[in-house]
C-alpha cells in the first residue's frame, strides 16, 4: 500500500464527506421548502463524488484489480438527482406549499398553482 | 433537426456507445468475451427498443455534446462550492425568487436536458415547464413556453435568464438542431 494513495483516499472521504454533511445542514437551516430543496440535490453530488472517488483509489490499491463500478453509481446519480428534485418541487406546486414571504416572483408561482388546480379540476369533470 | 435513424440496424449509435461502455464498467474487464457479448448488447437491444419510444430529436453535433457534458460537469463543481457558501453563510441575506425563463426549445428530450441542467447547476432548480402541450390538438400551434424555475439567491434576473438561455439552451439548439 502506498503512503500518498491512503492519504488521497483519506482527502476524498473527507470532501465527500464534509459536502454531503453542508447538504444536509441546508436541510435543516432552510427557512422553507424550496430553499430547502437547494441544499440536497446540489451539495450532495460532489459529495457522493467524493466518496465514490475514495472508494475507487482504495479498491484500485491491489496491483491487480481495478475498480470503476463507482463510475457507474456517479453516472446514474448525475441523471436521477435533477428528475427527483423536479417530482419533488412539481409535487409542492400542486399542494400550494406557500414560499418564503420577500421570495421575488411569488405572483407567478402562484397563478401557475391556480393554473394547475383548474386544470385538474377540469380533467376531473371531464371523467366519466 | 433529424428525427430518422441514419441506419436502420443502428437507430441510436451514441446510445449503442453508452451501452457498451457500462457493460464494460458492470464486468469491469476487456476480455474478448465481454467485448463480443457487449458489442452484441449494444447493438440488439437499442435495435429492439427503438420502435417503442415517441421519436425523438438525434444527436447531430457529438463532439458539442460531450464540451456540453463537460462544461455541465464543471458547473456542478462550482454550483457545489457555491451553495455550499451560501447555506453556512448568513440567511437573511438570501434573496430567493421565483423566474420564468422563456424557452426557444420545443421538444421534450432537450427541453428534459436543460431543465436537469438547470437543476444541478448553480443555485437554481427547475419547478416547471408550461404551458403543457400535451393537452393541446394536434394541429394546434405552439404556444411560447416557459420554465419556471426556483433560485436560491437572486442577484439579477435579466442577467440569470441571459446565462440560461446562452449558456445551456444555445448549445443544445445546436447539437440537436432544432
Amino acid at each position: 500500500m502506498q503512503h500518498w494513495m491512503e492519504w488521497a483516499v483519506a482527502f476524498f472521504l473527507l470532501l465527500g464527506g464534509s459536502f454531503v454533511l453542508i447538504g444536509s445542514i441546508g436541510l435543516i437551516r432552510m427557512p422553507d421548502f424550496f430553499m430547502r430543496l437547494h441544499g440536497p440535490t446540489k451539495a450532495t453530488t460532489l459529495g457522493m463524488g467524493g466518496i465514490l472517488l475514495g472508494s475507487i483509489f482504495y479498491f484500485s490499491m491491489s496491483p491487480e484489480t481495478i475498480s470503476v463500478h463507482e463510475l457507474l453509481i456517479t453516472l446514474f446519480l448525475l441523471i436521477t438527482a435533477p428528475v427527483s428534485a423536479h417530482m419533488l418541487i412539481k409535487t409542492a406546486l400542486h399542494h400550494r406549499l406557500k414560499a418564503l414571504e420577500r421570495t421575488l416572483g411569488v405572483s407567478e408561482l402562484e397563478s401557475r398553482q391556480m393554473n394547475l388546480s383548474a386544470q385538474a379540476n377540469r380533467s376531473k369533470s371531464t371523467d366519466p | 433537426m433529424r428525427m430518422k435513424p441514419r441506419f436502420r440496424w443502428l437507430p441510436t449509435p451514441y446510445r449503442s456507445l453508452l451501452l457498451f461502455i457500462i457493460w464494460l464498467l458492470l464486468n469491469q474487464s476487456v476480455a474478448p468475451f465481454h467485448l463480443f457479448f457487449g458489442l452484441l448488447l449494444a447493438l440488439v437491444i437499442p435495435y429492439i427498443c427503438y420502435r417503442f419510444r415517441d421519436p425523438q430529436p438525434l444527436i447531430e453535433r457529438p463532439l458539442l455534446a460531450l464540451r456540453y457534458i463537460l462544461r455541465v460537469i464543471a458547473d456542478i463543481i462550482t454550483a457545489n462550492a457555491e451553495v455550499a457558501i451560501l447555506i453556512l453563510g448568513p440567511l437573511h441575506k438570501l434573496q430567493p425568487a421565483f423566474v420564468m425563463v422563456p424557452l426557444d426549445l420545443e421538444h421534450n428530450l432537450p427541453l428534459t436536458i436543460l431543465a436537469g441542467t438547470v437543476s444541478m447547476t448553480p443555485g437554481t432548480v427547475s419547478a416547471d415547464i408550461y404551458p403543457c402541450v400535451e393537452h393541446l390538438a394536434a394541429d394546434a400551434p405552439i404556444p411560447q413556453r416557459w420554465l419556471l424555475i426556483h433560485v436560491l439567491n437572486l442577484e439579477n434576473e435579466a442577467e440569470l435568464i441571459a446565462t440560461i438561455k446562452q449558456r445551456y439552451e444555445a448549445p443544445l439548439k445546436e447539437i440537436f438542431k432544432c
